[in-house]
């Protein structure tokens, strides 16, 4: 147990020293003495949102939102493969309700014709369809939606999803910002510095779908007021802040073109008009079938559509070949730019809706640091001054362990580039008051030892030997605890378990090994008496 | 030099002579406690019962005008705010509950919220905006849960670890001890209707680890002791064993104690709750650690023959063997 060979002290030490060098970064920072540049490279503790200030964002992608994407996609496909089926096969009757997609089809002659057509179009990737097929009355067919497929189609939606929302991020010029998902539905935003989450939020609330529909001129303005759609067609109101705001327009559902295919949109103005606008350039493939659908309709009114609501609605004076628009629609400067913005990043491929939003002041962080740091010094005192007092020179060593233990703690959050958080700051004061646990534990066995009789040497080593079990339990049974508070907890307190769990590996490396190789060394020299 | 010894060398504390009105007290504040929780119910946060809460510091004063807050946020119509101090004399937490339609339309709690910092910031200017959170219903419900299942994870995680450790009374009478100081630190949140928010289940959980350290403790000494003296009473053997480890049990939370304390006192504001939490569960854990896990172990039936390995199968036979050789039927 007391037996210390050269090579085993070296070690003990050079990990002691490595591991709190670590933490001498972290701390130089603190101080605020040495430029931040110059250590930019060395790693570092974080500071928390709760500790550096900033936004903390949960969205929550919708699943119904996924869903609806999805039929309508399904139905467009089956449209087309029906169409160019040899020859055509018609079907009619065609509905989307309750989330699957049924439609007639004109003989049941034409069904296992049908079913190969469509086949294709449902089938998953290994042994689970995307779809499931079902005849009913031998000549209507019903697709209704796999929840594998279903899961599927949501998860590629938020990686999707998060590739858009760090575009959109990026483009805001903030800094430093984590963007992670998290479960099968959430993000986690996390911006440090932000404080007015506004203009962030309005940037990710908005999925920025751009649809170009023609208007359909057969419909009647007092149908279309009352929410009656002719057939083929559906209603759209007008965005808000328009000068049209409460009315609506009846376009057709089919045949309009989406903008996925931008290469770059852009804030700009009229050059006549002095109005705020968006210019937008199409990609090739999005340039002919604009060219196409504005050639076909020369003079016909279009509507343009955002997130299912109308911007505005001019009319295709001339076929516009050259791939690139101008979207205006009451736009001031700022909605011009965050919707330059949101069109550059791509639309969302999912409706997200922010669950969870937490926002902390800057000037809160830096002053819970300071009272933390006081607290935890005169803490530390406090508990140096009564292991010293209690137990002499085996007090000195725990005290020793525990300036160790705190830099090795520091250190190894560093190295592991953790976060630290409010909580875990008390986390720290918690370790300094249990860590000298375990020297308690050693050390009233060695006084119990001495005071059966034991010489010093058997009474030091009998202590440590006894002692580590309880150690050990204690150290485990909390390292259950903190695993699960890690497991339960998110930001902040995770923090704190990171802290507390760490905490206790530190403590039984300075505890059971340092002290007793400064033990041992002191034992070797054969002192007649010990004084504990 | 002359050391402290603030328990002395050898003390013979008839603990277990009152283990019985000790153990009725703890059901009775057990019982109270959830009654408590039940009738008071607990002062749910903004991360348990959902909402917009805001945190402010008025820096020109001394203390917040709370019934003053109380009003104004109440005339901005969406329902009755709780506005309570938080940490410090100058320092308010307030929470709005969220209209239920709110949560369907995104933007709308935190317009809620700007509109709670707005007024205030217009009646008292020199209020500094600390924080503000919007916990979702459906996220604040998801809270509760997680919360629940931690707890009683943590509680049957580390009995079990006991349980293999030492023998099954021992995880029964550490689980039982765990449960009385959970229960009781729910009833002080229910009776002084503090903040209950995660940080506070941040703080059970940690109390859970550390009074189980104190727990352990005992229970080694027993192990070592009922393996050392097989003859003697268990009452006696236990009172033997809570005088050996005294020294170490009021130590180890005395050094817990005094670094706590400072944070307690001087710390942050918002840490506030996490500390008073895991201060409290300090006292009622080692209390429990003494005056309840030890004597239930009594009831449990644990003897000294429960850390002898138990006869094998071959052994018994052999034994039965040689007593009929013995002649003995």
């Amino acid at each position: 147990m007391l037996d210390f060979p050269l090579w085993k002290k070296i070690s003990l030490w050079a990990i002691t020293l490595a591991l709190a060098a670590l933490a001498l970064p972290s701390l130089i920072s603190a101080t605020g003495m040495v430029a931040l540049d110059d250590l930019e490279e060395a790693p570092q503790v974080n500071l928390g949102l709760d500790l550096a200030g900033g936004s903390h964002l949960l969205l929550e992608g919708s699943e119904e939102f996924v869903a609806a994407n999805r039929l309508d996609n399904l139905e467009e496909n089956v449209r087309v493969a029906m169409r160019n089926a040899e020859p055509r096969i018609r079907i009619s009757d065609i509905s989307t309700a309750d989330g699957s997609l049924s439609f007639l089809l004109d003989t049941p002659a034409n069904i296992d014709r049908a079913r190969s057509a469509i086949e294709p179009l449902i089938a998953g990737q290994g042994i689970t369809a995307e779809w499931e097929l079902s005849v009913i009355d031998t000549q209507r067919m019903v697709l209704s939606p796999t929840s594998a497929g279903l899961a599927n189609a949501l998860d590629t939606a938020m990686n999707g999803a998060v590739e858009v929302v760090r575009e959109r991020i990026d483009q805001l010029g903030t800094r430093e910002p984590t963007i992670i998902r998290q479960g099968d539905q959430r993000i986690v935003v996390q911006v440090p510095g932000l404080e007015d989450p506004e203009a962030l939020k309005e940037l990710l609330g908005e999925t920025a779908v751009l649809e170009f529909k023609l208007v359909d001129k057969d419909a009647l303005p007092t149908n279309v007021q009352a929410g009656i759609a002719p057939p083929g067609s559906e209603i759209y109101p007008f965005v808000d802040d328009s000068q049209f705001a409460g009315s609506s327009l009846a376009v057709e559902r089919l045949g309009g073109i989406r903008g996925d295919n931008l290469t770059e949109a852009n804030p700009g103005k009229d050059p006549q008009t002095n109005e705020d606008v968006v210019n937008i350039r199409f990609d090739s493939q999005g340039a002919t079938k604009f060219a196409k659908l504005s050639t076909e309709n020369v003079n016909e009114r279009f509507a343009i559509i955002l997130d299912g609501k109308i911007l505005s609605a001019p009319v295709f004076n001339e076929p516009i070949l050259g791939g690139s628009a101008q979207i205006s629609g009451s736009f001031n400067p700022e909605t011009a730019k965050k919707l330059a913005i949101q069109l550059n990043s791509g639309a969302l491929p999912v409706e997200l809706t922010v669950v969870e939003e937490r926002t902390v002041g800057p000037d809160l962080g830096a002053d819970s640091i300071r009272k933390g740091l006081i607290a935890m010094l005169i803490g530390s005192l406090a508990v140096i001054t009564l292991m010293i007092a209690t137990y002499g020179r085996f007090g000195v060593y725990a005290t020793i362990a525990l300036f160790f233990n705190v830099l090795i703690l520091l250190g190894v959050m560093a190295g592991l580039n953790a976060t630290l958080t409010l909580p875990g700051i008390a986390g720290f004061v918690l370790t300094v008051g249990a860590a000298v646990d375990a020297n308690v534990l050693i050390n009233e066995r060695i006084r119990e030892e001495r005071k059966r009789g034991r010489k010093v040497l058997a009474a030091v080593e009998t202590g440590y030997k006894e002692a580590s079990r309880a150690i050990y339990d204690a150290n485990i049974t909390n390292f259950i605890a903190g695993a699960l508070l890690f497991w339960f907890g998110s930001g902040p307190i995770r923090g704190f378990a990171i802290v507390l769990v760490i905490g206790l590996a530190t403590t039984i490396f300075t505890a059971l090994f340092l002290t007793r190789m400064w033990a041992s060394s002191w034992v070797k020299s054969r002192p007649a008496d010990i004084n504990i | 030099m002359k050391l402290l010894k603030l328990v002395p060398a050898d003390t013979n504390i008839k603990f277990l002579k009152l283990r019985v009105p000790f153990f009725i007290l703890s059901i009775v504040l057990m019982i109270a406690s959830w009654g408590l929780v039940f009738t008071q119910g607990l002062n749910y946060g903004v991360d348990f019962a959902g909402g917009q809460e805001v945190r402010l510091t008025f820096e020109e004063r001394d203390e917040a005008p709370i019934p003053a807050l109380r009003e104004l946020v109440g005339g901005l119509g969406y329902g009755t705010p709780v506005v309570q101090e938080f940490g410090a004399a100058n320092q308010v937490s307030i929470r709005v509950p969220l209209p239920e339609d709110v949560e369907a339309t995104p933007g709308a709690a935190t317009e809620i919220g700007n509109q709670v910092i707005a007024t205030i910031a217009e009646e008292f200017p020199g209020a500094r905006t600390d924080g503000n959170d919007t916990v979702s219903g459906k996220v604040a419900g998801e809270f509760r849960e997680a919360a629940l299942l931690a707890l009683i994870a943590a509680m049957v995680a580390v009995a079990l670890y006991i349980w293999i450790r030492f023998e099954w009374q021992f995880g029964v009478g550490a689980l039982f001890a765990l449960f009385h100081d959970v229960s009781l630190t729910l009833g002080l949140f229910a009776l002084f209707q503090l903040e209950f928010s995660l940080q506070i289940i941040a703080a059970i959980l940690s109390i859970i680890g550390y009074s189980l350290n104190d727990t352990i403790v005992v229970y080694d000494r027993i192990r070592e002791n009922l393996k050392k003296f097989r003859k003697l009473p268990l009452p006696e053997l236990l009172d033997l064993s809570i005088n050996e480890t005294l020294a170490r049990t009021v130590m180890t939370s005395l050094t817990l104690l005094v670094a706590l304390l400072p944070l307690l006192l001087f710390g942050p504001a918002s840490l506030f709750g996490l500390v008073a939490a895991i201060t409290a569960g300090l006292f009622i854990g080692t209390y429990s650690s003494v005056y309840l896990a030890s004597p239930i172990l009594i009831w449990l039936g644990v003897t000294s023959d429960s850390f002898v390995p138990p006869e094998t199968e071959i052994e018994k036979q052999e034994k039965a063997a040689r007593d009929r050789s013995r002649g003995v039927v």
